[in-house]
């Protein structure tokens, strides 16, 4: 079985990626908005969002639930709607970690982590949360296409009403 | 009232994003979601009958713990949004 796909215009990957880099050595984390295809996700747009977690934002990030309340509100004004999340693991792999599956709540939705080495952004993966439900759920290696300026205007006219 | 479900709960109500639901309380409104749609009950309670400590709900901007919890009385016009908690990180 293929893997499944998350497609992200050039411009919102550059901007997760500089998020982690100025989040570091915290954590960044943010929310991807945008639409579903068959079992693909299109992200229109990756949203920068507080990481919450008081104790240790160095090695755990946490959204504020409002944040994700008013996105999700947002989005439906506009016919989007939540199709993933971003984080940020610095000076470690851009692989998900036992806290990210055990705390990974949203099935059906894209994990994006980058590797933030010293300060600079290296490696960027997807994964998805797969399975029947929060009794069943692992991550799946995900295919991230970031879309160049004539993908991405492809990409638009094609979903356009 | 209007109940928001999150994507990974649609498989469970028919593929359904927003309910409307008659409800005084939060509670009642949770009561007559998984009377409706009963395989919600173990996505959204723990074998003790409370809700999982990862389930937030928030009514219209307001986390219902910070109110009167399943007790929070509801109007017409008002918004139930179950959120999932998103966390995580490298620490194992």
């Amino acid at each position: 079985m293929r893997s499944t796909m998350l497609w992200m215009p050039h411009a919102e990957y550059v901007a997760l990626r500089e998020h982690g880099e100025a989040a570091y050595p915290h954590e960044s984390c943010g929310v991807l908005l945008g639409s579903t295809r068959g079992g693909d996700r299109v992200v229109r747009r990756a949203v920068p969002c507080r990481n919450v977690h008081a104790a240790s934002p160095d090695t755990r990030y946490q959204l504020d639930p409002l944040e994700i309340v008013r996105l999700e509100r947002e989005a439906r004004a506009v016919g989007e709607e939540l199709v993933g999340f971003y984080h940020s693991h610095p000076d470690h792999p851009a692989r998900w970690s036992a806290t990210d599956l055990a705390e990974a709540h949203w099935v059906g939705c894209s994990y994006v982590i980058t590797r933030i080495a010293r300060g600079r952004a290296e490696e960027t993966s997807a994964f998805l949360l797969e399975g029947r439900d929060e009794d069943d759920k692992r991550f799946a290696d995900e295919d991230l296409r970031v879309l160049d300026a004539a993908e991405e205007a492809a990409e638009l006219e094609a979903i356009s009403p | 009232m209007t109940v928001h479900v999150p994507a990974p709960l649609r498989p469970f109500t028919g593929q359904q994003a927003v309910l409307e639901l008659p409800a005084r309380t939060v509670g009642e409104a949770l009561t007559e979601l998984v009377s409706r749609h009963p395989e919600l009950r173990r996505q959204l309670y723990g074998e003790d009958g409370r809700l999982r400590s990862f389930v937030n709900l928030y009514l219209n901007d307001q986390d219902i713990r910070s109110l009167q919890k399943e007790a929070t009385p509801v109007r017409e016009g008002d918004a139930l949004s179950i959120v999932p908690a998103v966390a995580g990180g490298l620490k194992e």
